[in-house]
């Protein structure tokens, strides 16, 4: 009878790893590798426009040109790419990157970029109207509501970091908003409100249960990843929403902002049948802007969209190790998107120098290489807009035959878990653990953490040990939760140590509500970490958000957790009516009772024997018995 | 006196001629202008969720993809599902709905747009899209935007029972206030003709309070019957779709945007031999006769067209104006990256200057309760001593 249904409360944390962004829409450049490391393969000549800090024109335009290996000859010659095209408007490129894991999954990662060299914010030029590349219904949505950046995701399923690595764009679960607003607008709540609402309608979304309860805004982390000077973060805001589901509906409107819809181009892989049978599935559409050029001197907008997909080797794979786009995507590519200045399918074969890991065809002699996250990989590259990756069939069908058994991984260098501690429905313990793996290196880490205000945190018993001792944070910033207005916020800046075992926990109480018995509720926290990596030689990163410098930033996201509310005991009525009744009977009326009840003498009733006797002497006129 | 015989017969010949052709004519003309609708649009909900009720959404869906077939665009569709069945994690296939058990035909299909979905399917949005009265930041996809001029069909499935429909399990919707909702739509002219079906058990009394003219109205039972689902498909374990909605399905597969199929042959779909319940529906708020009213005028979709005899060149590209400023005000300093974990900076970050509050709450009424009691002690004749 105890109506223990448990309001489970899922409590998502998100750790927050920006990356040096994922390979998958750029290849890295490298110029003058020096490095003997190599296996004596030559270094990418690049041309006078690749300079490594021009991080927004196409670097692979200049892709190291190899014949293949296997032919026992090495020559090298440059690919003088078509001529940068002089003010281009607006340009459109599109990538799809496969990395196979070690657990035998496969890993694609599809990047849409626009670049749009125009000022949606400022106010003397004549506004915006004419949209060629550009979607109109974003591009109104920033004017209007004059957005610096926005940053949407969503995401079914959980990265595994530990199976399957870090992945290029980190999403936590859920659907995630976080937006930069521009510095002259007055009413920051306000306009963030209207846009969640817009933003649900474009993406068919529930983004509209995005209020005042569930957004946060970070002090620390989260910072612009695009071009900006200041960053006062009275213009930020970010929140998630854990429990949104991602189904066609959400891919449908994604789908139409590309140029080319889903008609031609790498588009036409994306059949939502397959696409939601993964283990991992995330979209996301980043708007930013960025520099135009080599100076710096102007801005251009850049919105990129990104499809991550993980297919899982048992449900799709039926066992056999093999893949083919055809497998995964029930599509094969016919040609690219006309629009297009590029399009390109990207390999990852770093693990697979020789061909002895797996096979890979059609055959290649294009390969590209980039750093990822300090790691530098290979990439064997098919260019859409060639007409010869096509062959004879027209249709481009890549096949990937696993031959041997791929060793273990290495364990990735940041790694974050988070769990809830403690018994009864009162009282409990979050712990957040952070695994630093890397041998000699200590890395600063920003852990932001938004708890709901129905989880009452005790700041008091915030504790942080690394190799069970006392780490004291750098800063810590906490805002308090008020009751149904806000949550709580929590970011610290912890330092650490080399191969370490970092926890922080925290003790919460559970605030008695009364929640729907079928909802859930979902708490978000994130961590964001730095690594400064510097290397012998200089690395470049032209991609994405982020750094000239040898370092980069990742962002981790933990599992969102799952903690129970107390629901009350809905038989409580009738107890308290049973027992009540019963106290009033058996007191009251025992008193009352005693008060006003009498007594009085009362003959009893003759026996019928003597009855009858007696009526016989009646009829006989005789005088009666007693 | 033979002449003005025959001039009378000549003239009664005529006007009877007269009189017939232009009875023709109007019937033709009348004909031509009797649906008198600009635009179609379409509400469709289905209001239950968890897993088990699967059948519903597979209805709405289907009535969804007949509507989109026919014609309607999913601008003028408001489609709310009170659950996502594609990609639940019970769902063997995910990302498809189905129909039939033998998997045939996936509804949910690859272009869909749901506007309301999950949490979102409560009364009160319903009653606030069909009325219009929505807060001012609803998108556009989420509003139903019709006019005086609008057919809407409105479709409305789960679970229900004598007077009212149920909601997520939390709620229910009685037919009074259903009733109710339509009339605002009238005052309002927010309709020109509405069509009303319902797929639920007693789906017959909820439209028996309509008092509002220009509503038809179907439903899969009668007062005091149940409505059946048709059959379940092993492999994904529930029931796939509705009886009613079933055989609904099947019969507007054969209707194509042109065809001249009209409401009765709607009123004899699914007869008590196949669908075990009796559909029901009412007429007689509708003006016109149901013989004469075409099915695609409610689930088809009126495609405004305007000839032109004016020929077009299209050969010459619109230049977009240069917009970049003149060479004056070039700006010279380049602009930056932002740090994305600027250590220093955080550590020696300034607490922020918050706002000041005016107190509230406990201290508002520990202050009052120590200037209650000084005055009281003092009396305010002693504060010139203050003061």
């Amino acid at each position: 009878m105890a109506a223990h249904r448990c309001g489970l409360s899922l409590v998502c944390i998100l750790i927050f790893s920006s990356l040096a962004h994922p390979s998958s829409c750029d290849t890295l450049e490298k110029a003058n590798d020096n490095t003997a490391t190599k296996r004596s393969i030559s270094e990418v000549n690049t041309d006078g426009s690749v300079a490594g800090e021009d991080m927004n024109e196409r670097q692979w335009q200049s892709t190291d040109v190899e014949v293949n290996r296997s032919d026992g000859t090495k020559t090298s010659e440059t690919f003088t790419p078509a001529p940068a095209p002089a003010p281009a408007r607006d340009q459109f490129q599109e990538e799809l990157v496969i990395r196979p894991l070690h657990s035998g999954d496969i890993y694609a990662s599809f990047q849409f970029r626009t670049l749009w060299d125009t000022d949606f914010l400022q106010e003397r030029q004549k506004k915006v109207s004419h949209y060629r590349l550009f979607p109109k219904s974003l591009g109104q949505v920033l004017s209007k509501f004059s957005v610096r950046e926005l940053h949407i995701s969503f995401t079914q399923g959980f990265w595994r970091t530990m199976q399957w690595g870090q992945p290029f764009i980190p999403s936590p679960p859920g659907a995630e908003l976080w937006v930069w607003f521009h510095h002259t607008v007055s009413d920051v709540d306000g306009n963030w409100k209207e846009l969640t609402n817009v933003l649900s309608g474009i993406f068919c979304a529930s983004l509209n249960f995005i209020d005042m309860t569930n957004t946060v805004q970070p002090s620390a982390s989260f910072k612009p990843l695009g071009l900006g000077n200041a960053t006062d973060h009275r213009f930020l805001r970010y929140a998630t929403l854990p429990r949104e589901i991602v189904c066609t509906e959400n891919l449908t409107p994604w789908k139409k902002l590309l140029p080319c819809g889903s008609k031609a181009g790498l588009a036409v892989l994306m059949k939502s049948e397959k696409l939601f049978h993964s283990s991992f599935h995330s979209q996301a559409v980043h708007i930013r802007p960025i520099c135009q050029d080599e100076q710096c001197t102007s801005k251009a907008w850049e919105l990129r969209q990104t499809l991550n997909v993980v297919f899982d080797h048992y449900t799709s794979g039926q066992g056999k190790k093999e893949w083919s786009l055809f497998k995964m995507f029930s599509r094969t590519l016919t040609e690219a998107c006309p629009l297009a200045s590029s399009s390109k399918v990207y390999v990852d074969i770093t693990d697979n120098p020789e061909g002895e890991l797996f096979e890979l065809s059609p055959a290649t002699h294009l390969l590209s290489r980039a750093v990822v996250l300090g790691d530098r990989r290979t990439y064997s590259v098919y260019d859409l807009t060639r007409a010869e990756t096509f062959g004879q069939l027209r249709s481009f069908n890549l096949l990937l035959r696993w031959k041997g058994d791929s060793g273990d991984m290495l364990r990735p260098l940041l790694h974050a878990e988070r769990y809830v501690a403690g018994f009864g429905l009162q009282t409990g313990e979050i712990h957040t653990v952070i695994y630093n793996n890397h041998p000699y290196r200590a890395f600063p880490v920003l852990l932001m953490d938004s708890v709901p205000w129905y989880l009452q945190l005790y700041v008091h018993t915030l504790t942080v040990t690394s190799k069970s001792r006392d780490n004291k944070p750098s800063y810590i910033h906490y805002q308090p939760a008020k009751d149904r207005h806000r949550p709580h916020l929590l970011e610290m800046l912890i330092q650490l140590p080399p191969h370490s075992m970092t926890e922080v926990t925290v003790q919460f109480e559970r605030a008695l509500i009364l929640k729907d018995l079928t909802s859930s509720a979902l708490v978000p926290s994130m961590v964001a970490m730095s690594t400064n990596f510097t290397q012998d030689q200089p690395l470049f990163s032209s991609f994405v958000p982020v750094k000239e410098e040898s370092s980069y930033f990742v962002r981790v996201y933990t599992e969102p957790l799952l903690v129970n509310l107390p629901t009350p005991d809905f038989s409580m009525p009738y107890n308290v009516i049973c027992l009540t009744c019963t106290v009033v009977a058996v007191g009251y009326g025992s008193f009352y009772n005693l008060l006003t009840r009498t007594f009085q003498v009362d003959e009893p009733s003759p026996p019928l024997a003597k009855r009858l006797a007696n009526f016989i002497r009646r009829i006989r006129g005789v005088p009666l018995l007693a | 006196m033979s002449n003005d015989f025959l001039q009378m017969h000549l003239k009664a010949v005529m006007s009877c001629l007269v009189i017939f052709l232009y009875k023709v004519h109007t019937t033709k003309a009348g004909q031509f202008f009797s649906s008198g609708h600009t635009n179609n649009w379409a509400v469709l909900v289905c209001t239950s969720r968890f897993w088990f009720n699967y059948r519903h959404v597979a209805n709405t869906l289907s009535v969804y993809r007949s509507v989109k077939r026919l014609g309607i665009p999913d601008s003028h569709i408001v489609l709310m599902l009170a659950d996502d069945m594609a990609c639940n994690y019970r769902n063997p296939r995910p990302a498809t709905v189905f129909s039939h058990k033998n998997m045939e035909l996936n509804v949910y299909g690859d272009d869909v747009e749901v506007d309301y979905r999950g949490y979102e399917v409560t009364v009160e949005n319903f009653l606030r899209v069909l009325t219009g009265r929505l807060p001012p930041s609803t998108p556009r996809s989420k509003r139903l935007l019709s006019d005086d001029r609008s057919n809407i069909l409105i479709y409305l499935t789960g679970h229900g029972g004598n007077g009212f429909l149920k909601f997520q399990d939390s709620e229910e919707i009685s037919n009074m206030e259903l009733a109710d909702a339509f009339e605002q739509m009238w005052q309002k002219r927010r309709y020109n003709e509405l069509l009303f079906i319902i797929d639920t058990c007693q789906g017959a009394s909820m439209y028996e309070r309509f008092y509002s003219p220009n509503l038809m109205a179907l439903a899969s039972s009668q007062v005091g019957e149940d409505s059946l689902s048709h059959q379940p498909d092993l492999a994904i374990g529930v029931h796939l779709m509705d009886k009613y909605t079933f055989y609904l399905l099947e019969f507007l597969e054969e209707v194509h945007p042109a065809s001249q199929a009209n409401m009765n042959d709607l009123f004899k779909v699914c007869p008590q031999s196949q669908c075990v319940s009796t559909p029901g529906h009412r007429t007689d708020l509708f003006q016109r006769d149901p013989g004469s009213v075409l099915i695609t005028d409610f689930f088809g979709s009126v495609r405004k067209v305007e000839i032109t005899k004016d020929t077009i060149n299209l050969t010459s590209p619109v230049e977009p104006p240069i917009q970049r400023s003149g060479s004056g005000d070039i700006q010279i300093e380049s602009l930056t990256y932002v740090d994305q974990l600027p250590v220093a900076e955080i550590i020696h970050q300034k607490p922020k200057q918050k706002d000041w509050h005016p107190p509230d709450g406990f201290i508002l009424g520990l202050w009052t309760l120590i200037l209650l009691v000084f005055f009281q002690t003092y009396g305010i004749k002693h504060l010139k001593h203050i003061f």
